[in-house]
């Protein structure tokens, strides 16, 4: 058992167990002090992060924050820990660790070997000792590829999710904002609709006609409606076009159980999403929502802090080698992450942690009207994701999102990164602009007009 | 040529077919956004003038309560204390139902809707025995759960402003609770949302509202139970990460 005292510069601080030290070596944040888990001063919580620094790697392997005897996301994370991978850096302490991920030493090459013997109280763990440069600076050097119709991750690439919900399913209003979201040269990540009902027959009806507006138009991306997994599974039964298989995840076995999913329903999802052979460059088939907040808010978070939570979902996710996976990171409320300051440190953290672990990390760059944020924020924060190298970013027509009430990012917002960065869409998909003609000489996506696309809805 | 996204507006409140200055937006929608913006933060942050409503709902009586969230900010970071009472209030009853008014996350929606609702609910409520009207700030929907248990209701209505959009910033949702008292589950209540004046109306969410009570009153219960006879169907919640209180 390891002794979790704190004597940083004559003062001293005693941690009941390792939950504690990492809860209150979190950045603050709203949703840590409703659990009451929070450092009760700043300066608490500076200790917390010296006993961290201390603190072997090795100990995040032998003690679980999660039972294992009660918890699959625990078992998970432990039986298909690589040690080969883990034997880099397992010599090492999370302070240790930090510096050396910071070094000319972690290659992107070397970061992609050791992604499977990271564990995700691992990556937290080092992420609470990380300001946000540190975190973009790492993150930018974590390459996860993935592929189905494009590819997505490629260095110096921005992938984008076209999100064209409406408040009733409207066939023709999701169909006009799809549009108006690929004039803009968006929707290279997934063109996804989240229903606002939530049944087998509508998500038909959505794939259908997304479906359709693909095959006519030839456009190398892939389709998915946001449907609960056993939806998916109905609808993969009746023959529908499913490229994708959707699923909100968290990192518990009773925060997934409130989401009414466990691992072997994602596994039996997988298996036949890909029996489905869709993909044209790639397989990888699934794709994962995640956020900060979500196993508080299902009172399923056994003590553990949020963002250490938050990134054992991405060990969910990546047992099933998604294409895409993002953070939903300002739509859970400000009792999560309170303000822009919290949302934007939220959305560096769990890319990193992503990304670290190996997992295709995009991020929904967003907020809701009760949280103290705005668009200044958002411009913050997609901005610094960029430089991250972040997979893809989620994008709605004018930030404004009519199903779901939140603001998003928009694909306007989507031509500025592209521009200012110069980080193109998937290869597969800008070639597709080119051939429909939507990009002037320059490379630029050209401006509102009328083509072909906009004639066809 | 006509433009075409004319024709494609009519399909969607979505923001389609904005115009572009290079990458950004015509300073036009950049402006028309930031209103609707500031009209949901107002809506949010504006408190409800609970003189106004005691007012407006006149000749019934009525009793102003608070939670224990001192103010917005802590309301806002910590729903649990404004699911608690933060002041006393004088025990009665037992009545067949009470209203509770909450400001909510939208206590402009329920400035505007919530006394025509209520009048038009108890228009149709002849016979009822019906609490004085319990008017509470910085609340939740499970306030009205201390509140039935103290006064003794067998059922207990809140109405409550719900988390503002940009395109409806008013809205109002209705929470009705068999049995009203602490502890008392999300899934044990029916909600009616989406009252607005391009919503559902006055006069359509009394009478679902009126029929809900009464056969919850009858069958002596409220919740999943009750939902799947209801005489309009409820849109079932869409599936995205959490999203679990609208107003609650």
């Amino acid at each position: 058992m390891t002794d979790y005292v704190s004597d940083f510069h004559g003062e001293r601080h005693r941690f009941a167990d390792l939950k504690d030290v990492l809860a209150k070596a979190s950045h603050r944040r709203s949703g840590d002090e409703l659990a009451r888990l929070a450092a009760e001063s700043d300066a608490q919580r500076v200790a917390a992060r010296s006993v961290l620094a201390d603190l072997p790697l090795a100990v995040l392997l032998n003690e679980a924050v999660v039972p294992y005897e009660t918890d699959e996301v625990t078992r998970l994370i432990l039986d298909s820990h690589d040690t080969a991978a883990f034997a880099a850096v397992s010599h090492l302490t999370v302070g240790g660790f930090r510096d050396w991920l910071l070094s000319y030493d972690a290659t992107p090459e070397r970061l992609a070997a050791l992604a499977p013997g990271i564990t995700p109280e691992m990556a937290a763990a080092v992420t609470k000792l990380m300001r946000n440069q540190d975190l973009i600076s790492v993150g930018s050097r974590c390459r996860v590829v993935t592929a189905f119709r494009n590819t997505q991750g490629l260095p110096g690439h921005l992938g984008s999710r076209l999100q064209p919900n409406h408040p009733t399913d409207d066939l023709r209003g999701i169909g006009a904002a799809t549009i108006d979201g690929l004039l803009l040269g968006c929707g290279d990540a997934v063109i996804g609709v989240n229903p606002a009902t939530d049944s087998v027959a509508n998500g038909i009806a959505l794939l259908d006609m997304l479906e359709t507006l693909r095959l006519r138009h030839d456009i190398p991306t892939q389709t998915c409606v946001l449907t609960h997994v056993t939806n998916a599974l109905e609808i993969m039964r009746r023959g529908a076009p499913v490229d994708l298989v959707f699923q909100s995840i968290a990192g518990t076995e009773a925060a997934n159980a409130g989401f009414g999913v466990n691992l072997a329903i994602l596994r039996e999802a997988q298996d036949a999403a890909l029996s489905l052979k869709r993909g044209a460059v790639g397989n990888n088939v699934m794709y994962f929502e995640t956020g900060q907040g979500a196993a508080l808010s299902a009172n399923a978070h056994h003590g553990v802090d949020q963002q250490t939570v938050e990134a054992r979902a991405y060990a969910v996710a990546r047992a099933f080698s998604p294409l895409l996976v993002n953070t939903v990171v300002g739509f859970i409320g400000p009792e999560y992450l309170y303000d822009g300051k919290q949302i934007i440190r939220a959305g560096l953290e769990d890319h990193f942690c992503g990304k670290l672990m190996g997992v295709p990390m995009g991020v929904d760059v967003c907020y809701t009207n009760h949280a103290e944020a705005d668009q200044d924020d958002m411009d913050s924060l997609m901005t610094l994701l960029t430089v991250a190298g972040v997979t893809f970013l989620i994008a709605v027509p004018g930030s404004d999102d009519v199903m779901l009430n939140y603001q998003s990012a928009s694909f306007h917002d989507i031509l500025y990164l592209r521009s200012q960065f110069d980080r193109p869409a998937a290869p597969e998909f800008e070639a597709w602009l080119e051939r429909m003609d939507l990009k002037d000489r320059a490379g630029r996506i050209k401006g509102p007009r009328v083509t072909r696309l906009l004639t066809d809805v | 040529m006509s433009d075409p996204w004319v024709a494609l507006r009519t399909t969607t409140r979505a923001r389609i077919g904005l115009g572009r200055t290079g990458d950004a937006l015509p300073i036009k929608d950049v402006l028309e956004f930031q209103l609707a913006h500031a009209r949901a933060r107002d809506a949010v942050h504006t408190p409800l003038d609970t003189e106004v409503i005691a007012r407006a709902v006149a000749p019934l009586t009525s009793v102003m309560v608070r939670s224990k969230a001192a103010d917005r900010e802590t309301y806002l970071r910590r729903p649990d204390l404004g699911r608690q009472l933060g002041c006393d209030i004088d025990p009665s009853g037992p009545w067949d139902a009470v209203f509770v008014i909450a400001d909510g996350l939208s206590p402009v929606g329920v400035q505007i809707h919530a006394p025509p609702l209520l009048h038009a609910c108890l228009d149709r409520l002849p016979g009822w025995s019906v609490a004085p009207i319990v008017i509470a700030t910085q609340a939740r929907v499970a306030l009205g759960d201390e509140i039935g248990a103290l006064l003794q209701a067998c059922l207990c209505v809140v109405l409550i402003g719900e988390r503002p959009g940009l395109s409806v910033a008013t809205s109002l949702g209705v929470y009705l609770t068999y049995r009203p008292r602490i502890g008392r589950r999300d899934s044990e209540r029916n909600c009616i949302s989406n009252i607005h004046a391009d919503g559902l109306s006055y006069e359509a969410a009394a009478h679902m509202l009126v029929w809900l009570m009464t056969e919850a009153r009858h069958r002596k219960l409220t919740g999943v139970g009750l939902k799947d006879d209801r005489p309009v169907a409820a849109p079932a919640s869409p599936e995205r990460l959490p999203a679990p209180h609208r107003s609650g």
